[in-house]
C-alpha cells in the first residue's frame, strides 16, 4: 500500500500552552472525574439496555445515508438516459425509423446533461466536483460511476448533436459515421450507467442494499429500460412495436423482482415491506411491473394506443418511486443495529429493575 | 505468534516510520470523558449540543463528524465469579472509549472516489480536508458507523489520529489526557502483545469475561485502534463480523455485467422482431 506524508492540514503545532492545557484536563480528570453513580437503569422505568441481546442501549451502529433527494433523482434519469442510448443504437441498426432514433438520442443526451448537474448539486463541496476525476480507482463504484457518466455525456451529448447536423444540414458520409460511433459508445458507457448504480449502494456496510447486491443492478436495469421506454412512448413513438414489447419484459422482470422481495422473511428484507420506506418500495413495484405489464399486453392484442401511455406513465411513477424507495429503505436499514451486531430476533428488551439486577 | 506474519506490516517500516495504534483498555476507563474534551479541543471540533439520550449517563452517543472520541456507559448486572464486584452491588460499571478503528483494510478509504480518505505514514487513516468533495460515499461504507458528513462544512470529518501530533513526536490528545492510562498509544505490534499480557493478567485475578476486541478473523483484516473489554463487545455497539464493502464489489459487478448483457439483449431482441417497419 501506497503511503503518503503527513499532510498540511491539520496543522497544529503543539506547544507549552496546549501541553499545558492537556494536562490540565487530564489532572481535573484524575481528581474530578470518576464515575460513583449507581447508573440509570437500576433507578427503574423500562429502559432500553446495552446487553449483547440488546446491542447499545439500540442506538443505531451504522450512520444512515447523506445524501440528498437528488441521488435518487440521479439514480432514475441516469438510468433512463443510458437505456434509451442503447434504444437508440438498436432502432438504428434494426430499423427505418428515424423518429424514434433522434427522440432516442436526445433523450439520453438530455440525462446525459442533468445527470452530472445532479450529482453536483448533492456534494457537499460542489466547486470539488472534479477531484473525482483526479483518480482512477477501480475498488470505489462512486468512482467508475463519475468516469462512466463523464464518458457517457460526451458520446450521448455528441451523437445527439451529431444527428442534430445531419438531419438540419447535410447527410454526409463524416457526420452519419460520427453519429453512429458516438451512439455506439453512448450505448456501451450506457449500458454501465443503468447498472453500476446497483453495484454503487450494493457495496456499501447498509445491510438492505448489500443484501440485494446481486439482484440490484438486474432490478435498476429493469427500472431503466422501463423508463426509457415509457418517455419515448409518451414522446409520441407508441406505433412502435419494439417499445411495447420490451416494456413489457421489462415491466415482467419488476414483477419477478417483487416478488423476490416480497418472498424474502428476514430482518434485512424488513425495510423494503414496512414503514414508509416499505409502501414506497411497494407502490413503486406495482407501479412498474404488473400494472403496466397489464396494460401494455391489453394494448398488444386491442391495439390502443392509450392503454400504452397509461402503462408508460405509471411505468415512469414507479421507477421513480422505486429509487427512492430503496434509498429511504438503506436510512431505514442503518437505524437497526440488529444486523451489523448480529443481534437475537426478538422484540427490543426494556431495561430491568433494580431488584432484578440485584436478584 | 509472529504478528508480522499475521498483519502486513512489512512494508510499514521501511520509511522509518513506525505503524500506531490505539489499545483501549475500559477496565482502567473512570468514565471521565476527559479524551472527549481533549479532542475536541486539540482538533477544535464543534459543540454536540446539549441533548440528553435519557437512557445512560451517555449523553454522547457515537461518534460522528464532530465527535472523534465518544466514552460508552455500559452497567453490567453483577455477577459474582466474575471478578471485580460482589454481589448486589450497583451497577458493575463498564466504560470504553470509541474512536475510529483505522482498519487495516478500510471501507472509507476503498470507496473515496476522490482519494481524499488516505493512509498516513503512521498507519492511519485520514480524510485531507482540501481534497474531500462531500459526495458521502464514505458515510455508507464504514462497518462501524464513524465517518460523517458536517451538513454545514459539506465534507465528511472523522478521527485523524491526531496526526499532526503524532508527526511532532507526541501522543494523541486523548491519550496525553487520559489520567487512567486506559487510553494507550504506540506501535501496534507492541500494542497487541500488551493486550494479550493485560488480558492474562485480568484472568489470573478472575476477570474472566475479558475480552480483546481486534476482528483479525474479518474482511477488515485487524483494526489499529483496538478494545480491551468485559463481556460482550456487541454490548458497545462493536459489530462481532465487520465486513468492508469491497467483500461485495465482485458479485455486484459480475451481475451488473450481466444484467448489462440482458439489457443489450432484450433491445435487440424486440427490434429485431419488428424489423419490418
Amino acid at each position: 500500500m501506497t503511503r503518503v506524508s503527513l499532510p498540511e492540514v491539520p496543522n497544529r503545532t503543539p506547544d507549552e500552552q496546549s501541553e499545558h492545557r492537556l494536562a490540565e484536563i487530564r489532572r481535573e480528570a484524575s481528581e474530578k472525574g470518576r464515575v460513583t453513580g449507581d447508573g440509570v437503569t437500576p433507578a427503574g422505568a423500562p429502559f432500553p439496555k446495552a446487553s449483547a441481546e440488546t446491542g447499545y442501549y439500540g442506538v443505531p451502529l451504522l450512520k444512515e445515508p447523506q445524501w440528498t433527494p437528488e441521488v435518487p433523482v440521479y439514480l432514475f434519469v441516469g438510468g433512463a438516459a443510458g437505456a434509451a442510448a442503447v434504444v437508440a443504437s438498436a432502432a438504428k441498426l434494426l430499423t427505418r425509423d428515424r423518429d424514434l432514433v433522434r427522440s432516442a438520442r436526445w433523450v439520453a443526451a438530455v440525462g446525459g446533461a442533468i445527470s452530472p448537474a445532479l450529482l453536483i448539486s448533492d456534494l457537499g463541496v460542489p466547486s470539488r466536483f472534479l477531484n473525482m476525476l483526479r483518480v482512477f480507482k477501480p475498488q470505489s463504484a462512486m468512482n467508475m460511476g463519475a468516469w462512466t457518466l463523464a464518458a457517457f455525456s460526451s458520446f450521448s451529448g455528441a451523437a445527439a448533436f451529431a444527428n442534430l447536423m445531419r438531419e438540419r444540414f447535410a447527410d454526409a458520409l463524416p457526420v452519419r459515421i460520427v453519429e453512429d460511433a458516438a451512439g455506439m459508445l453512448a450505448s456501451a458507457t450506457g449500458l454501465v450507467l443503468s447498472t453500476y448504480t446497483g453495484v454503487l449502494i450494493g457495496a456499501t456496510a447498509i445491510p438492505v442494499w448489500n443484501d440485494h447486491a446481486v439482484s440490484l443492478p438486474h432490478h435498476f436495469a429493469a427500472s431503466g429500460v422501463n423508463s426509457a421506454v415509457s418517455i419515448l412512448e409518451l414522446m409520441g413513438h407508441s406505433d412502435s412495436r419494439a417499445l411495447n414489447l420490451l416494456g413489457a419484459a421489462a415491466s415482467a422482470f419488476e414483477v419477478y423482482e417483487g416478488i423476490e422481495i416480497e418472498t424474502r422473511r428476514d430482518r434485512v428484507n424488513q425495510p423494503l415491506k414496512r414503514g414508509v420506506s416499505g409502501a414506497i418500495v411497494r407502490t413503486g413495484g406495482v407501479l412498474s411491473g404488473p400494472l403496466p405489464l397489464a396494460l401494455r399486453l391489453a394494448a398488444m392484442f386491442t391495439g390502443n394506443s392509450k392503454l400504452r401511455r397509461a402503462a408508460g406513465i405509471a411505468s415512469l411513477a414507479g421507477s421513480l418511486l422505486t429509487r427512492f424507495g430503496w434509498i429511504r429503505a438503506g436510512h431505514a436499514s442503518a437505524r437497526d443495529p440488529h444486523i451489523p451486531l448480529d443481534l437475537p430476533e426478538k422484540v427490543h428488551e426494556i431495561g430491568k429493575s433494580r431488584s432484578d439486577l440485584a436478584a | 505468534m509472529n504478528h508480522t506474519d499475521t498483519y502486513p506490516t512489512n512494508g510499514h517500516h521501511t520509511n522509518g516510520h513506525h505503524t500506531s495504534a490505539f489499545l483501549t483498555d475500559s477496565t482502567l476507563c473512570i468514565g471521565c470523558k476527559a479524551c472527549e474534551v481533549a479532542c475536541k479541543e486539540w482538533n477544535e471540533v464543534s459543540a454536540d449540543g446539549y441533548d440528553w439520550s435519557g437512557h445512560s449517563y451517555d449523553n454522547t452517543q457515537a461518534v460522528g463528524h464532530s465527535t472523534w472520541r465518544h466514552v460508552k456507559f455500559v452497567e453490567n448486572p453483577t455477577v459474582p465469579g466474575e471478578g471485580g464486584n460482589a454481589a448486589g452491588q450497583l451497577p458493575a460499571w463498564g466504560f470504553s472509549s470509541d474512536v475510529c478503528k483505522h482498519c487495516e483494510v478500510a471501507g472509507c478509504l476503498e470507496a473515496c472516489p476522490t482519494g481524499a480518505i488516505v493512509r498516513m505514514e503512521t498507519g492511519a487513516v485520514f480524510v485531507q480536508p482540501d481534497v474531500c468533495n462531500g459526495c458521502a460515499y464514505c458515510v455508507v461504507s464504514c462497518p462501524f458507523g464513524v465517518v460523517e458528513k458536517n451538513k454545514e462544512d459539506g465534507r465528511a470529518f472523522k478521527c485523524t489520529f491526531c496526526s499532526d501530533r503524532q508527526a511532532a513526536g507526541l501522543k494523541p490528545a486523548c491519550a496525553q489526557a487520559c489520567p487512567t492510562e486506559s487510553i494507550k498509544f504506540g506501535e501496534i505490534n507492541e500494542l497487541r502483545d500488551e493486550a494479550k499480557l493485560r488480558l492474562e493478567a485480568l484472568k489470573d485475578r478472575g476477570v474472566n469475561d475479558a475480552v480483546i476486541y481486534d476482528p483479525v478473523d474479518t474482511s477488515v483484516k485487524g483494526i489499529h485502534a483496538f478494545f480491551l473489554l468485559r463481556g460482550d463487545p456487541r454490548a458497545y455497539n462493536l459489530p462481532p463480523k465487520p465486513e468492508v464493502p469491497t467483500t461485495y464489489l465482485k458479485k455486484a459487478w459480475s451481475s451488473a455485467a450481466v444484467a448489462a448483457g440482458a439489457m443489450l439483449g432484450a433491445t435487440l431482441l424486440a427490434f429485431l422482431g419488428d424489423n419490418h417497419r
